[in-house]
């Protein structure tokens, strides 16, 4: 059996919505370079809609092809069903990932929480703070 | 297909794999029956054990066939900590950039009681004798030493280990794992009084391997049971894979120095190439170095997407890092010899064999700059070094 599912190789070959976004409305990154994944979303935001997203992310395939699949799975779709994107939705849409690859989804969904809260810091928008956990340290991800 | 893992394994040779059919053919006896069949097993078995004790070096009754080289590791390492304990003796020496058959049994050990002493290497990955002959105590019951390194392919200074060891009175085993068949192994002249070696990793089948325990060093068995090798090592004796074993051990070091000089050229060629990618670094030391072996760290990129990517262009290669270890961290070996978990994660190590070619060297080389290159593009950890944000930690 191959260590990944189709779908995942698919998106590690073929990502989707990978570069930057020049002055990006929010921009999140979670992980650490020790742990071996850093991920990068950008995101431009239009009417409370998601009008564009990017990726970039160091890290291995299953880090890769997340980040592809999470950012399509929230392109054009309004902010708050980005906010209720999880790590199991992006898993099952890749078919599943092996269970010691699993935080590359929960990376995933990290990033993608991160940008949002940096768009509401930057435009004023108050939002509930602890419904934003920080993901600075890997042992909450690696773990 | 371009296969450059020849440490993790290699394609048996015609000649391992014409040597195992007799063995499965016309003498498909017990060794241990007293008919015909069976003695015919019984002397194609001592006739390997004759070969190989040949090519180390040692007389065949000081050869012990087990399943491989961490069985081997393991018994080496037990029976000398067994017999020191007997003598009051609880101190074990060895280094930090050990194989895990040796760590785990050391690990183990350690919880028993013993104190395990793992001596630093050097940044290329090397230990001094002086550093052994240092660390050696009263009650020191063991040094072990690999031979050469599985991953940065460093060849430690074993004659020289294996002397002091002998004029200090301790035992002294090597894990040969990556050296036999490819460097000269004489256990006389280098006062080796235990190695571990295995069989696929010189051209042979998988499952088979030896302990040389020089004669008057005491052994335990790991496994109980008949009185096979001389009953140290209970089980019937896997015969076929033993003559594969023999023929491709003899066919190795028969071919030796028209390998290595082959394989050098091969070696520095891939080097030379990969070197020329910016931020990126050679593991081990340049010369002290296995003639098949090449490990790289490139900054800013993690060493399963290299290795996924890489398969794609047809390459079979291996990596140090966290995410291909199958642990969180990222190889022992690349942070003993001071490589930051980052680096350590981009790492690539390319081992080479008798099938590989030139034009595959030049092709490799291409692959991995442009495998590089795109997996560059998409970090964010590279990004942020070029745009100043993010220290390099290796120069241009």
């Amino acid at each position: 059996m191959a260590l990944y599912t189709e779908k995942v190789m698919e998106h590690f070959r073929r990502p989707r919505n990978v570069g930057c976004i020049d002055n990006a409305d929010g921009v999140g990154e979670v992980g650490n370079a020790k742990c071996g994944d850093i991920m990068k979303i950008y995101i431009r935001v239009d009417n409370d809609i998601i009008a564009d997203v990017k990726f970039e992310t160091f890290g291995c395939g299953s880090a890769i092809a997340s980040s592809s699949m999470a950012t399509e799975m929230i392109k054009g779709k309004p902010l708050k069903d980005a906010l209720s994107l999880t790590n199991k939705a992006v898993t099952e849409a890749l078919d599943g990932l092996p269970a010691h690859k699993l935080h590359c989804s929960v990376l995933a969904e990290e990033a993608i929480r991160a940008a949002v809260k940096d768009y509401y810091d930057k435009h004023g928008i108050a939002y509930d703070h602890s419904k934003f956990a920080s993901c600075t340290d890997c042992a909450g991800c690696c773990g | 297909m371009i296969y450059m893992d020849n440490a993790a394994t290699t394609k048996m040779s015609q000649a391992a794999i014409a040597a195992m059919l007799p063995g499965m053919e016309k003498v498909w006896g017990n060794p241990s029956s007293l008919y015909a069949v069976g003695q015919q097993a019984a002397e194609a078995l001592w006739s390997a054990r004759e070969r190989i004790a040949a090519c180390l070096g040692a007389s065949p009754k000081e050869i012990y066939f087990t399943s491989g080289g961490s069985e081997a590791d393991n018994q080496a390492i037990i029976s000398a900590a067994w017999e020191g304990a007997r003598r009051g003796k609880k101190h074990i020496i060895s280094s930090a950039v050990e194989h895990h058959a040796v760590l785990h049994t050391l690990r183990k050990l350690a919880k028993a009681g013993f104190v395990v002493e793992l001596l630093p290497v050097s940044a290329e990955g090397l230990i001094a004798p002086e550093q052994v002959a240092a660390a050696v105590r009263p009650d020191t019951c063991l040094v072990s030493i690999m031979y050469a390194n599985n991953e940065i392919g460093t060849v430690m200074p074993v004659a020289e280990i294996g002397a002091l060891c002998r004029e200090k009175g301790v035992p002294f085993h090597t894990d040969a794992v990556q050296a036999a068949g490819h460097l000269p192994i004489d256990v006389a002249a280098q006062n080796i009084d235990f190695l571990a070696l295995s069989a696929h990793k010189f051209r042979g089948p998988k499952g088979i391997g030896v302990l040389f325990a020089r004669r008057g060093q005491p052994l335990a068995s790991l496994i109980e049971g008949g009185a096979q090798e001389r009953g140290k090592r209970a089980g019937t004796e896997n015969v076929p894979a033993i003559m594969s074993m023999a023929a491709a051990l003899e066919e190795a070091c028969g071919h030796m120095a028209e390998d290595t000089t082959r394989l050098l050229k091969l070696r520095d060629r891939l080097i030379a190439g990969l070197a020329q990618i910016p931020y990126s670094v050679l593991n081990g030391d340049a010369v002290k170095r296995l003639p098949g072996n090449v490990n790289f760290c490139f900054e800013g990129i993690e060493g399963e997407s290299l290795l996924l990517l890489l398969d794609d262009k047809g390459v079979c290669a291996s990596s140090g890092s966290a995410c291909t270890s199958g642990s969180l961290d990222p190889s022992h070996v690349l942070l003993a010899i001071g490589r930051p978990h980052e680096l350590a994660h981009g790492s690539l190590r390319l081992s080479l064999g008798r099938d590989n070619t030139e034009q595959e060297v030049d092709y490799v080389v291409r692959s991995v700059a442009e495998v590089v290159a795109y997996l560059r593009n998409m970090s964010p950890l590279w990004q942020e070094k070029l745009a100043g944000q993010r220290a390099f930690i290796l120069s241009k």
